[in-house]
């Protein structure tokens, strides 16, 4: 336990991040963004947990990770019901093809 | 090596390489099984951290509920599995560009920062894990310090819940 220290879990977690971003900008489909924003939103509860365990194991972070982790659910499900719109008015999901506000 | 340190990369690298996997993929089916192994080693990061609560929530919700979701919104959109990825060059470049900043950035500041030592706060005011669970301690500060955002937290999931209903029906009128 003493040579793994907060900057490894830091790392894992700014990779986990530029993985999300990477999925957010460079993929067309909306599933896709989505996904990227779960990855986000884990490396965001990486950190929490760690900064909490190495802090001399504060309680807090995992109740702000547990908060996290519920709003990422009511997140997916709001957007996964919005791709499904989405798909039922255009017939595709490629976020750079929805260019209309209205029907 | 201990054993510690072992899990430690053996976990990491699991879940940086299927997430590489999850955004670089050109199957969506393939890239949603690789986000499985990505968030079930995430949950393994956890337990390392002494988060067994949030290692099991995480697989509870995140396995389970969210990345099943994620399934069926592929398999309810999708005709043919293969989706090819449509960007042109200068996209991707300028894409690739601003994201190599923020990079460098990060993990500049993550290694010119030395060995972070984050001041050990025991003793002082707080809660502290000092038992084998933290389940106690979560459901304390859950209906003590936190109950605000706990009750906010059920109205947003009910709200989530009817909205997500509301959006995804077919409407009769149209």
């Amino acid at each position: 336990m003493e040579h793994i220290t907060l900057n490894h879990f830091l790392f894992v977690s700014i990779s986990l991040f530029l993985l999300g971003l990477i999925a957010i900008i460079i993929r067309k489909n909306a599933i896709m963004v989505l996904m990227g924003v779960e990855l986000i939103l884990n490396s965001a509860n990486i950190n929490f947990v760690a900064f909490s365990r190495f802090s001399g194991n504060l309680i807090n972070g995992h109740v702000y990770t547990l908060v996290v982790i519920v709003l990422a659910a009511a997140e997916a499900a709001i957007g996964l019901a919005i791709v499904l719109n989405l798909y039922r008015l255009n017939q595709n999901i490629n976020v750079d093809e929805i260019d209309q506000l209205k029907n | 090596m201990n054993i510690y340190d072992l899990a430690f990369y053996v976990l990491a690298f699991i879940t940086i390489l299927s997430a590489v996997i999850v955004v670089f993929n050109r199957n969506l089916v393939y890239s949603a099984y690789s986000l499985l192994f990505t968030l079930l080693s995430i949950s393994g990061l956890y337990v390392l951290l002494l988060a067994d609560f949030i290692a099991i929530v995480q697989i509870v919700v995140y396995v389970g509920g969210i990345l099943i979701l994620l399934l069926f919104g592929i398999m309810l959109t999708q005709e043919q599995v293969k989706v090819p990825v449509k960007a042109n060059v200068v996209y991707i470049a300028l894409s690739m560009l601003s994201i190599g900043l923020i990079a460098a950035f990060l993990y500049k500041y993550l290694f010119t920062a030395g060995n972070i030592n984050l001041p050990n706060l025991s003793g002082q005011q707080g809660t502290f894990i000092s038992g084998k669970s933290t389940i106690k301690y979560i459901g304390n500060e859950l209906l003590t310090n936190y109950v605000l955002y706990f009750e906010l937290l059920g109205m947003v999931l009910l709200i989530a819940l009817i909205g997500a209903t509301t959006i995804a029906r077919k409407e009769n009128n149209r």
